[in-house]
């Protein structure tokens, strides 16, 4: 395949992530931030993202996981990870948590188990995406072809 | 003693979290500003030279010096929620101690809660960004780290104006020109101030996501 396409594949499947909604207008603003100085930018960052949200879903397991769950606890760790969510522009998974805190606040523990599923789907589901990404992005600098920058029309 | 630039502005930005220290730090660089990035209030306070323990009152004897600033800092941006010590607690701490007052402080919060912002505001903060911050936010900090050095340059130059015996109509004009300046860069925050208490308010976030870049055909 030659660079033009590999090209074309990579905006129709960004936009694609765009449109059913796993990724919003903060991952472009991550986009615009890469350049040649700092070639590396978002997958930097995003990698940063992934570390840490496999954490908090861990640490999150086993707090829900107590006889006695710390609430409190549960909502500092979803807080996070909704904050960390944003700022990749992760925008399922930060919805997801938005939810889950206010099952938190009501100290619903079923709703809560139900939540922590529905985040780890969704946050599994945009780490394969993102990583299927970064992996068109290296085929086309491996081919010696650059990155289109996206417009947003839509 | 190493060579600064001074045109170049030096942010501190406190964030707890790994990723939006990042963040902060591409977006400071890209927009021409040195930056240092800790991840607590207290490491913050480290850094511009406040100790624990340390008074403001100049006639209490301290181990370490009050005013040990390797580098100047012209503005702290600093997350709002925070294990230990929150954004609100590091703005209370530098806007009361005697050396870091006049330093602007801004607050990045993920929560949108107007009794949040107020607060801040009302501590001495410049201004208050929702998170995440974009680069359009960014632009509003130059005004703030401006008025900063300009009121310094201003202390200095009235000093040597008062030595060197200047003609009075001349000094007038000067004067009045600054104060002019000064006042459109506080007018400029305060409506900054307005915005952002006015966006918590409203029940929806209507702002442009996207901005148009050239696509490859």
């Amino acid at each position: 395949m030659e660079v033009g396409q590999m090209q074309g594949r990579l905006v129709d499947y960004t936009k694609s992530l765009f449109m059913e909604g796993f990724l919003d207008g903060q991952f472009l603003q991550l986009q615009q931030l890469q350049d040649e100085s700092n070639p590396d930018f978002v997958v930097e960052v995003v990698s940063l993202f992934f570390d840490d949200s496999e954490k908090l879903l861990n640490d999150l397991t086993m707090a829900l996981d107590q006889p006695n769950v710390d609430f409190k606890k549960v909502d500092a760790h979803v807080h996070q990870l909704k904050g960390s969510s944003s700022s990749i522009g992760a925008q399922r998974v930060k919805n997801g948590c938005i939810a889950f805190r206010n099952f938190c606040e009501e100290q619903n523990i079923e709703a809560c188990l139900r939540c922590l599923q529905q985040v780890k789907q969704e946050y599994y589901l945009v780490k394969n995406k993102l990583e299927a990404l970064f992996r068109l992005e290296q085929q086309i600098v491996a081919a010696g072809g650059s990155i289109p920058m996206m417009e947003m029309g839509f | 003693m190493g060579i600064t630039a001074e045109s170049q502005f030096h942010v501190l930005a406190v964030d707890d979290s790994i990723i939006d220290r990042k963040l902060i730090e591409r977006l400071l660089k890209t927009s021409s500003y040195q930056v240092t990035t800790v991840d607590s209030g207290s490491k913050a306070l480290e850094f511009l030279g406040l100790h624990e323990g340390d008074t403001n009152d100049p006639n209490t004897p301290s181990v370490s010096s009050n005013n040990h600033q390797e580098v100047e800092v012209n503005l702290v941006i600093t997350d709002y929620c925070m294990p230990g010590m929150t954004g609100y607690d590091l703005l209370k701490k530098i806007k009361e101690s005697s050396s870091l007052k006049t330093i602007p402080v801004v607050i990045m919060s993920s929560e949108n809660v107007p009794s949040r912002i107020s607060r801040c505001l009302e501590e001495g903060a410049e201004e208050f960004f929702l998170k995440p911050v974009r680069l359009s936010d960014l632009n509003k900090l130059r005004p703030h780290m401006l008025k900063t050095k300009f009121k310094d340059q201003n202390k200095k130059q009235e000093k040597q104006e008062e030595k060197a015996d200047f003609e009075s109509p001349k000094r007038q004009e000067k004067e009045e020109e600054q104060q002019h300046q000064e006042q459109l860069l506080q007018q400029q925050s305060s409506n900054n101030k307005r915005k952002a208490v006015e966006e918590g308010l409203s029940p929806e976030r209507s702002r442009p996501r996207y901005s148009g870049i050239t696509t490859v055909v």
